[in-house]
């Protein structure tokens, strides 16, 4: 009996105390930043902080619009078509005309719950249908911008170069992100709700919900991610072109999978997530700082992710054994 | 005592007086600071090409020389995985943080690393951008005159053929500022030589494979092409599609690279084939890495700094060939003395102008 209350005891505090989930990532990501820390002192400043990470704000809010989609048991392969197609229109329309851009950007978003919607609705595969949309956003961004180039609106630009006291913009932003979208994905009904579409959409729905409604809003909400990511990518980088964001595909992937996130119920965390992109850029910087090739950079991040999931799958074991005593010791 | 110490207390102040006037006169020296602690790396684009890698190769030779001698530290070189404005953007932060007093670069994308740019200036970062230069004010910029590359394309015609003739032109890559620049070049000139006319114009990416398919495209719409202009990179693939149609072989202007030469080396055997060599050298690159040098070492340096054109004539085409490896570039490299050469004809010219304008 003793024995027992001990136990569950101690699985309650485990659980009280940071879930592996979010742990992993935090480890990972600390284990970077110390390594990166100890090659190169100035990183470990002001300055070198917002160095270090003022380009993954744009590939964090992406990360959480992928987040939104794989919450629902589905994968988004147009993020960067579309972080780039936004860019080129905050890049040209948004300076130009800043009540038509705005306007834009919203039926952008509207579109993205549209597609949402039409994917549950119809039954097809997101990968498919996701991946078709990356050729229209594609092909948009170069009607509007034909070749790199644009500027971003001087509100855009400062907003991304602000310096608060203290905390550089980079963290500060990092942990808006990581904060705002834990608020609204875990501890928000509504959040709740989306979270349960990845997990059983049945008993959502018996429960009264409009399951097509809400795929709606989950790639809606993943569609404004997307459009503060091209946003922010502006402010960083001052111009835009068709495939700026090219990349962010496979990063947003890898970064919500390496913060925890999986393909399958619904089980995510926007933090983990967070921590994941600043993760992988870091790895790259890591890198440079080690003076490994370029060449082998791409390769070692991976090799970073693999590790990542590797521990993951150990810590998902030890996991099941320590339920298994709890199982145990009830019976 | 009390006068011991009154006196080690003057003589404190007058040491303390002494200090700071040698303070002061060290400071009044002219601006001439050493550059053997100086870091300088470059940051580049890509490396897929014959320019670029004979452009590195030279990086790496007029460096590392410099590096021994110890007139800087270390000339660093930095290529990107993939050509991606995002990558060299965090590249060239990363080599902020590394601490290098100079970064200099070729540019992935003109406008979109001006952030990152910025960044570099603000934390007192000399910035260099040569070949792909970025608008960001606060950089440097060492640019070929495209312009004029075009403009001398024409004149050579106009020489060529005084009774006139007809003209094919090959643009390079589209949307770039070097096939725009070129090609203005080329229509300013022509407006000059109403005898020249210019009868088609087709898109060679600067490849040799998409000109030779581009130019056997449009050949046989058109007229008897005397002559063709290009922008470097495209003379071979122009010359492969004029063989295979039964035309007479024109004019074709011709750049650095190995193959082409070599072409016209073997025409000229053949049948005393004339024409010109125009390119952009890819010892661009030494050019960037002094000038940067020159500012580290508090030169007043213009911010716009034009390098001369390649130009290789008949005469010295063989003993140019035997130089150049096969499937590399014709190259000239720029010496310390050669730049500090080219700064100061640009410093007179601004003055110049200025002076011009004050009139």
């Amino acid at each position: 009996m003793n024995k027992q209350l001990a136990i569950n005891k101690r699985l309650a505090m485990k659980k009280r105390w940071v879930s592996p989930r979010i742990l992993l990532p935090l480890v990972s990501f600390s284990v970077l930043l110390i390594a990166t820390f100890a090659l190169q002192e100035r990183a470990m400043s002001y300055l070198g902080l917002n160095l270090l990470f003022n380009l993954t704000v744009p590939i964090a809010l992406a990360t959480i619009g992928q987040l939104l989609v794989i919450m629902v048991n589905d994968i988004d392969l147009s993020v960067g078509a579309f972080v780039s197609l936004v860019a080129c229109i905050a890049a040209t329309v948004l300076v130009q005309h800043p009540w038509l851009g705005c306007l834009i950007l919203a039926a952008l978003v509207l579109a993205y719950a549209v597609i949402g919607a039409l994917i549950h609705k119809l039954r097809l595969p997101a990968i498919v249908v996701t991946l078709g949309m990356s050729f229209i956003w594609d092909g948009l961004a170069l009607l509007i911008l034909p070749a790199p180039g644009g500027t971003a609106p001087t509100w855009l630009r400062a907003l991304m170069t602000v310096k608060p006291p203290l905390v550089p913009m980079a963290v500060a932003a990092a942990v808006l992100i990581g904060l705002a979208s834990h608020l609204l994905i875990i501890r928000s009904g509504i959040g709740t709700v989306l979270r349960g579409l990845g997990g059983n959409v049945r008993s959502v729905t018996r429960a009264g919900w409009n399951d097509t409604l809400l795929f709606a809003l989950a790639y809606g909400l993943a569609g404004l991610f997307g459009v503060l990511a091209g946003l922010t990518l502006v402010g960083l980088y001052t111009s835009a072109g068709a495939n700026v964001a090219s990349s962010y595909t496979l990063l947003t992937i890898a970064g919500v999978i390496l913060g925890g996130g999986e393909f399958v119920g619904g089980k995510v965390s926007p933090i983990g997530a967070v921590l994941g992109a600043l993760t992988l850029s870091l790895a790259g910087s890591l890198l440079a700082f080690m003076h490994l090739s370029p060449d082998w950079q791409i390769g070692a991040q991976g090799a970073v992710l693999i590790a990542v999931l590797a521990a993951r799958l150990l810590f998902n074991r030890h996991g099941a054994s320590s339920n298994a005593i709890a199982q145990e010791a009830t019976a | 005592m009390a006068l011991t110490r009154a006196l080690s207390r003057t003589l404190h102040i007058t040491a303390l007086g002494i200090a700071t006037l040698v303070i002061a006169t060290v400071s009044a020296v002219p601006a001439y600071s050493d550059t053997s602690d100086k870091r300088i790396a470059l940051s580049n684009n890509y490396a897929g090409n014959a320019w670029r890698q004979e452009m590195l190769s030279a990086w790496r030779t007029q460096t590392s020389r410099a590096v021994k001698i110890g007139t800087v530290a270390a000339a660093d070189a930095f290529t990107i995985g993939e050509n991606r404005p995002t990558d060299q953007a965090a590249q060239i932060q990363n080599l902020i943080l590394q601490g290098y007093d100079a970064i200099v670069i070729d540019a992935a994308s003109t406008t979109a690393l001006n952030g990152a740019v910025q960044e570099a200036c603000d934390a007192g970062v000399v910035v260099v951008s040569f070949d792909g230069i970025v608008t960001a004010p606060c950089a440097w910029k060492v640019v070929n005159d495209f312009r004029q590359w075009g403009r001398e394309e024409v004149e050579y015609m106009a020489k060529r053929f005084p009774e006139g003739a007809n003209l094919l032109e090959v643009r390079g890559l589209p949307g770039t500022f070097v096939d725009d620049d070129l090609h203005q070049g080329i229509v300013d000139e022509l407006k000059k030589h109403p005898q020249l006319h210019l009868v088609s114009s087709v898109e060679g990416d600067w490849a040799q494979d998409v000109t030779q398919q581009a130019v056997a495209g449009v050949l046989p719409s058109l007229p008897k092409i005397d002559g063709v202009l290009n922008q470097g990179g495209e003379a071979y693939g122009a010359a492969q599609a004029f063989r295979a149609s039964d035309r007479k072989m024109p004019v074709i202007i011709l750049s650095n690279a190995q193959d082409e030469l070599a072409w016209w080396a073997q025409q000229d055997r053949d049948n005393g084939y004339q024409s010109i060599s125009i390119s952009n050298a890819p010892g661009i690159a030494t050019v960037a890495f002094w000038v940067a040098q020159q500012i580290l070492d508090g030169k007043e340096v213009p911010k716009r700094l034009t390098v001369p054109l390649l130009h290789i004539r008949q005469q010295d085409l063989d003993s140019v060939l035997a130089k150049t490896p096969k499937g590399s570039v014709a190259d000239q490299i720029f010496s310390q003395a050669d730049v500090e050469k080219l700064i100061a004809a640009a410093r007179d010219k601004a003055v110049q102008r200025s002076q011009e304008a004050s009139q």
